[in-house]
């Protein structure tokens, strides 16, 4: 441990009683509770923390806050990997674990440096140029090498032990940002009692506050800011979420916000998330979301030891580390000085302000000239000194408009550079509404445009830097805000005394700083993916001059941190080369999330097997217990075949068949869509909702119905009971129960309202279990009272009310397997009763259970039609269905079944297959082809939608939808599957079968 | 204009790159063109360069109200692949696809076309017989195609879920080694930069903000540049095809929709192959930068605004959580919306209009970017010869009244299902 | 967005069902070929303030009319559909 040996010995805001072990790259190091990892790094003089995108140029931490190019870590092990964390927004926990990434084999010696060597060859979009040869194939053999360079960090492919959640708030307030202005806005707004909620991403509120020195009514501004949260906790209108990053701006004043929970330790307590989602509604917002300086563009301008001015002073005061002994302060405004009089107050010694303004008059530059700081204005830092680390500066004279003075340049030796560019308004989130932000020459950056939705930026998110400004601007904000949501009389709290160090001269921008000959370096626009001056040049000579094409071209902007700390540079700087203003040249496009978002905050808990819900039939407990195999059929869990010790599936399946077939199965079908369709104009409406007549039906009868689209295509199918004059029982395909009643509501509701109907959904409501096989009736005169039963009373397509096992039940008598089968409906809570007394009552007739495949083969054999023919192409007559459709009545779907396409002769329709050597199995899949040898493109001619082994024929059989249809009856032709190598010849007869005519359903 | 290679990116290495040309001219607008293509997008682009290249029709303009790009060439999950079913989709896209083959060497500018791969996922056994039949039917029409078994795509994705905790199990997949991806913006920089070396004017920041119309005749295109006379219009503006076609006085099968993208922080490789997944719609893929590139479903609702919601967001990550765990702590970096012409069928439109000498591309839905060689080349077709090529002879605007939808999906005329 | 049902409240759009152009008018019986395609498949798709159909299937199941600005999605108006003009 080498010593925590540029910690000051006191200030900041770190707890010197509560030593934090932690390790980067394997090194054992010391910090204190209250460091986030970069502020630890910086007090153990740690210098070099990574390397860059593209020429792995060694490189320091940057910044102290998200938008830190540089300073990304690997953080925790295994399925807690977490590559591309930010060391200067990692809060430090003992036993914290950080590696360095990308770079090989250490970070010390990274053979990838080379790339900076071979700059010159590869300017940006260089591969645009190259790779292309020799054959087509050589971008896939470059490709293998260039992936591997580039990317970041390495990703886990573990699944990750934690959890996360989500959760939704509403307010009439929310405040983004806890700095002075953020506090003052929530607490004017929490006067009012408003429901104010206040995030900072940050673990304790204050922002700038913890950062700078400055007083606010005379505390210290981090103790005002304290003392604000504390009297803002104690009250009940209000919800503080620190650590919280509010980071994207959706419609309908909807905000997204990502709470690290538990990031700040090694795991996730118990019961607790590592992460949280908020779905905010806000009546208002305000944002106060500070602002983000901006970096310089000289020579040299990234090595380690070159930081931004403000993170230099903001790790003095907040964390008592010293990023450097040595220091020169590049800038072009007054702001920059803050960090000369703080690191000088820290024991740093300052070499000097490099002003590039021909003077410097401010209230700050007198203070520091004041301690004795050497201010050298009208110069220039133009490049450093040093390979590894910075060794010296170089600065030039500026002539007041910007140019070089003189081609001079001399060094000053420091170990540190805090150069700041000015300050750019974190308008991310006013941006993601929609406004557009403009210009402001004042301050030389983009503020907010008119606002969109019902947001406000207030303080530094609108330019307003002084404290006083931030202070004002957040109260009369705040006032406004409840006002608007009723709450108070808009009266503006008054700003409270504060000290921020005095009025600012104007800042001046410099883009780039001019180089003079001699000074050798790269500058950078884009730190983390290594945007030179010259790679925006290059663009510009080649006509993508576009921010928009800039970027794309160069990657400007495309790093983790989006832009916060290049784009201005970028833009100002093809704004130049463009001869026009930064409005006309304009920046890219803010998009959320403001800091990147884990995939887990969004997905919350739909995890696995809650990713979707599971949808189990009232039955369902009895089917497990019986040695059911279940299969998925959507959402839907259901009986597949109920296996017997030792039995193969596709044995227990054909044995399931032939009990149906020959004696008697139970069959739990509840998943049908059931709806309930009530009202005097319900028969009207049915008749025009299915295309055959459902007007005629008498009440205690069922019919087959066929439903279409309105462009003639049929939509889904299903059997339809009349249970009286004005109620009817219709029952949809499993898969289309949902889309059935929607679209029954809308014609209900939009198109006919008009008519007298009610629909609801009860397919929830009935446990479904059908009876099938030649002694079904027996069983169900067994088991059921109350009701007749027998085929005259209850013929084929009859329903009635009965009582099984003392159940109200329905009984439907309809088949889908094609034998003598009913239907028996009871309430879903006595699912399982009904079961079980159906069971008990089947015993002595050697009644089966039988599940979803037996029931397949059942329905292809009857050449029944399900989702796999209804595949959203097919008509009625592709169908074979024609003579079901009305020619009477006017129904959805009729207008347009007769266009050309849909009658056109070589469509595709239904018919039967079946193997020419009697054995060979069809496969559902295959494709219909004439001469399976011939070379492709092969014309086909359909396809096989479904295939089984017949149990009851002891031979394949398959359902295909083939053009001509049954024309074709008799002919050979081939199932090809290709995918297999197979083909297999097949004769087309008719669809159904067994039992064509149907005599076992009359029995 | 410079040829691109090793040897040139050398040569200019030693001038310190000062030499290079602009990528593309970037002209005044002539006062009138034989053809006017409007949208500067990828099948814009394409289009102008085919029609000069393959046709000598060398007078054309690309009008751009915007940058070149700053559609959906510019938004989208830069899949490409021909794994369709339906017949004139998959003769399309194939013909599409073997361009792609060969675009980088016939443009001189490396798009970047990376043929890693498309797996699509089956969760069911009917879904292993959809995907079969789709298998099937390519390999009949002469693209390549696997059916793969759970074990095989476990060999290839082994951080799929296949665990017991996968509320949909992996079953097996359908697999197109030939698909990929691509560089989306080099796609319309390459064009531009070939189009513009053949004659070809390109016109950025230049609306259209009308349609000239006599009789059944357009004569030109009100700018925000001004008047421009065309000789024959192309309009290659899917996301705002209804609004461009209404300036003609046409209306129609399409919705403009939002679809959402997303791209990660940077990763080392972590995903070879593009992998889709039908239960929750998710696709997702690994750019050569290496972020994971990933999208879903659209919103579902009419969108001119290029921005989504949460909702569809939280749902996108829990789909591909679900096929992918260990995504969880990976972090979405930015996300983003472009607007889709949705059409009535889920297939495009590349064809003649009611109007003699007007011609439209759009409908594209989800499946533009993989189309942009195979779209300007049968739309230079189209506009060059005044009749389609067989390729797109049935992609018309027709079809939908004659009820020859091309529904890949069987969804029908809801635009938002497709 | 946020959709103001009459009866439910303002909810999140996810409670609702997404209906497409309310303009459109379904055609009478005798009104022709044309006239009914023109209804299954040609749309305005206006840049701007569309009307259009929400069910709010999650809630209480109406449907509504939304008049929605497509180039902000602010939500401009919300009518129930019986009553509404279309």
């Amino acid at each position: 441990m080498s010593g925590q040996t540029h910690r000051l010995a006191s200030g900041g805001e770190i707890d010197r009683a509560r030593p934090l072990g932690f390790s980067f790259d394997g090194r054992a190091y010391q910090g204190y509770a209250g460091d986030t990892l970069a502020s630890a790094l910086i007090a153990n003089g740690v210098r070099l923390v990574g390397r860059s995108f593209k020429y792995h140029r060694p490189r320091g931490i940057y910044s102290i806050g998200p938008e830190e190019p540089n300073a990304l870590v690997r953080l925790r092990q295994g399925g807690r990997a977490e590559p591309n964390t930010r060391a200067t927004v990692a809060e430090l926990y003992d036993g914290l674990a950080a590696e360095s990434q990308h770079r090989w084999p250490s970070l010390g010696l990274d053979i990838g440096w080379v790339n900076d060597l071979l700059g010159p060859f590869i300017p940006s979009g260089f591969y645009y140029k190259t790779f292309m040869g020799p054959g087509r194939g050589a971008w896939m053999v470059y490709e293998k090498y260039i992936r591997k360079a580039a990317g970041l960090g390495t990703a886990a492919r573990e699944p990750d032990p934690d959890r996360y959640e989500k959760r939704a708030l509403w307010c009439d307030v929310l405040v983004v940002g806890g700095g002075p202005a953020g506090i003052a806005a929530a607490l004017a707004t929490a006067e009012t009692g408003a429901r104010v909620v206040l995030a900072d991403e940050r673990a304790s509120f204050g922002g700038a506050l913890r950062r700078e020195r400055m007083t606010i009514g005379g505390l210290a501004g981090r103790d005002w800011a304290g003392n604000s949260i504390d009297a803002l906790a104690a009250r009940g209108n209000v919800t503080l979420l620190p650590r919280t990053t509010v980071f994207g701006y959706y419609d309908g004043n909807g905000l997204g916000a990502v709470e690290r929970v538990q990031d700040h330790v090694p795991t996730p307590g118990e019961y607790l998330p590592r992460q949280r989602l908020w779905n905010i509604r806000a009546r208002r917002v305000v944002l106060a979301t500070g602002a983000i300086e901006q970096p310089l563009v000289f020579a040299g301008n990234d090595k380690p030891g070159v930081m931004l001015a403000s993170a230099a002073r903001g790790y003095v005061n907040q964390y008592a580390a010293r990023p450097g002994t040595r220091a020169v302060i590049a800038t072009g405004n007054d702001d920059a000085y803050r960090t000369a009089i703080d690191l000088a107050l820290a024991g740093v010694e300052v070499v000097a302000v490099v002003d590039h303004r021909p003077a410097a008059d401010g209230a700050l530059p007198r203070a520091a000239r004041a301690r004795g700081i050497d201010v050298v204005t009208g110069h220039a830092v133009v490049g450093t000194i040093g390979m590894m680390d910075v060794a010296a500066v170089e600065i030039a004279r500026i002539d007041p408009q910007g140019a070089l003075a003189d081609g001079a340049a001399r060094q000053l030796a420091c170990d540190l550079v805090c150069a700041s560019g000015g300050w750019q308004p974190a308008v991310h989130l006013h941006s993601h509404t929609g406004a557009k932000p403009v210009f402001d020459d004042t301050i030389n950056a983009f503020v907010p445009g008119p606002s969109r939705q019902a947001e406000l930026s207030v303080g530094a998110a609108r330019g307003a830097f002084a404290l006083a400004d931030c202070l004002a601007d957040g109260l009369r904000a705040g006032a406004e805000a409840a006002k608007a949501t009723g709450h108070g009389s808009g009266a503006v709290p008054p700003t409270p005394a504060c000290e921020d160090g005095g009025v600012q001269a104007p800042a001046r921008a410099l883009w780039p700083v001019p180089r003079p000959p001699g000074v050798r370096g790269k500058a950078f626009v884009d730190i983390q993916d290594d945007v030179t001056d010259k790679d925006v040049a290059l663009a510009h000579r080649e006509g993508y001059v576009s921010v928009e094409h800039l970027k794309r071209y160069t990657t400007l902007g495309m790093g983790t941190d989006q832009g916060k700390i290049s784009n201005l540079a970028g833009h100002a700087i093809m704004a130049g080369l463009r001869g026009q203003s930064m409005q006309q040249v304009g920046t890219t496009t803010f998009r959320p999330p403001y800091t990147p978002v884990a995939f887990a905050a969004f997905a919350g808990r739909e995890l696995g097997r809650h990713y979707q819900p599971i949808r189990r039939t009232p039955t369902h407990a009895w089917h497990e217990a019986n040695g059911a195999t279940f299969i998925e059929a959507g959402l839907w869990v259901r009986p597949q075949v109920y296996m017997r010790g030792g039995e193969q599936m596709g044995d227990a399946i054909a044995r399931e068949v032939r009990a149906v077939r020959g004696n008697l199965g139970i069959c739990d079908v509840s998943t049908l869509g059931k709806i309930d369709v009530q009202g005097p104009d319900a028969a009207k409406f049915l008749d025009r909702v299915y295309c055959n007549t459902f007007s005629t039906l008498p009440a205690g009868r069922a019919r087959y119905g066929l439903m279409l689209r309105e462009d003639g295509i049929v939509m889904d199918d299903g059997t339809t009971s009349r249970l009286s004059e004005h109620r009817f029982f219709m029952t949809t395909t499993t898969a289309n129960a949902g889309k059935v009643m929607t679209h029954l509501e809308y014609y209900l509701s939009v198109v006919w309202p008009e008519l007298k109907v009610q629909v609801a959904s009860v397919t929830e409501q009935w446990a479904g279990i059908a009876v099938a096989g030649p002694k079904s009736r027996e069983l169900l005169q067994r088991a059921m009272t109350g009701v007749d039963l027998s085929n005259e009373a209850l013929p084929f397509m009859g329903v009635r009310d009965g009582l099984l096992a003392g159940i109200p039940a329905r009984v439907f008598r309809i088949s889908f397997s094609g034998e003598l089968a009913y239907e028996v409906n009871v309430p879903s809570d006595f699912g399982v009763a009904a079961w079980e007394a159906l069971m008990a009552a089947g015993n002595p007739l050697d009644a089966v259970p039988y599940g979803l495949e037996a029931m397949g083969v059942m329905r292809i054999e009857k050449g029944h039609v399900v989702g796999s023919e209804l595949d959203g192409r097919t008509t009625p007559g592709d169908l074979n269905m024609d003579r079901l459709v009305s020619k009477k009545k006017d129904f959805i779907g009729r207008q347009l079944m007769g266009r050309p396409g849909l009658v056109d002769p070589k469509r595709k329709r239904l018919v039967g297959l079946v193997p020419v050597d009697g054995r060979t199995r069809i496969r559902a899949g295959a494709q219909i082809v004439a001469d399976p040898r011939a070379p492709a493109p092969v014309e086909m001619l359909g396809h096989v939608t479904s295939a089984c082994p017949s149990a009851s024929l002891n031979h394949p059989i398959a359902l295909a939808l083939v053009s001509g249809g049954l024309e074709r009856k008799g002919q050979t032709l081939h199932a090809a599957f290709p995918l297999r190598n197979e083909s297999v010849a097949v004769k087309v007869v008719d669809p159904v079968f067994v039992d064509p005519e149907g005599k076992r359903l009359h029995g | 204009m410079t040829r691109y290679s090793a040897f040139s990116l050398l040569r200019q290495t030693l001038r310190g790159h000062r030499g290079w040309d602009r990528a593309w001219r970037d002209p005044e607008p002539k006062r009138h063109y034989d053809v006017i293509i409007i949208g500067g997008g990828g099948h814009g682009l394409a289009s102008a360069y085919y029609l000069a290249k393959l046709h000598g029709v060398r007078n054309v303009a690309v009008v751009e109200k915007g940058y070149l790009g700053s559609g959906n060439t510019g938004r989208n999950t830069t899949i490409v692949r021909s794994n369709y079913l339906i017949e004139p989709n998959a003769h399309f896209y194939e013909h599409s696809l073997k361009l792609w083959e060969g675009l980088s060497e016939d443009l001189n500018y490396n798009v970047m076309f990376s043929q890693r791969g498309v797996l699509n996922l089956a969760h069911s056994d009917g879904q292993m017989d959809a995907a079969a039949r789709r298998g099937n039917a390519m390999r009949l029409n002469g693209i390549d195609a696997e059916l793969l078994d759970r074990e095989q795509v476990r060999v290839m994705v082994p951080h799929l879920d296949f665990s017991e905790h996968a509320r949909f199990p992996i079953f097996g997949g359908l697999y197109q080694p030939r698909g990929g991806t691509a560089r989306h913006d080099a796609v319309a920089w390459g064009f531009a930069r070939g189009a513009s070396a053949l004659g070809v004017d390109i016109i950025q920041n230049c609306e259209v903000k009308g349609i000239k119309r006599q009789g059944n005749r357009v004569l030109g295109v009100e700018t925000s540049r001004g008047f421009i006379g065309a000789g024959k219009i192309g309009m290659a503006v899917a996301g705002n095809s209804s609004h461009v076609a209404a300036m003609a006085g046409l209306k129609l099968p399409i919705e403009s929709h939002v679809l959402q993208a997303f791209v990660t922080e940077g990763l080392k490789p972590w995903i070879d192959t593009v992998v889709t997944y039908g239960v929750g719609h998710f696709y997702i893929s690994q750019s050569d930068k290496g972020g994971l590139v990933l999208g879903g479903d659209i919103d579902g609702y009419n969108s001119y605004a290029q921005k989504g919601n949460l909702a569809l967001i939280e749902h996108c990550m829990a789909a591909g959580m679900q096929i992918l765990p260990s995504l969880s702590r990976t972090r979405i970096l930015r996300h983003w919306g472009g607007v889709m012409d949705m059409s009535m069928d889920g297939s495009p439109i590349i064809a003649k209009t009611p109007i003699d000498n007007f011609y439209i591309n759009g409908g594209w839905c989800y499946g533009g970017f993989k189309a942009t060689p195979g779209s300007g080349w049968v739309f230079a077709h189209t506009i060059a010869h005044d009749k389609p090529h067989p390729i797109n002879a049935e992609f018309t605007l027709e079809r939908f009244a004659e009820g020859r939808a091309i529904d890949e999906k069987g969804g029908g005329p809801t635009p938002n299902v497709h | 967005m946020l959709i103001r049902c009459p009866w439910c409240g303002e909810r999140d759009h996810a409670e609702y069902f997404y209906g497409g152009d309310a303009t459109v008018k379904r055609p009478a019986e005798n009104a022709g070929v044309q006239a009914w395609n023109d209804y299954v498949y040609l749309r305005d798709n206006p840049k701007g303030p569309h009307r259009e159909l929400w069910q709010h299937q999650a809630g209480c199941r109406e449907w509504l009319v939304v008049t929605r600005d497509t180039l902000t999605h602010d939500i401009l108006g919300v009518e129930p559909v019986k009553g509404a003009a279309r």
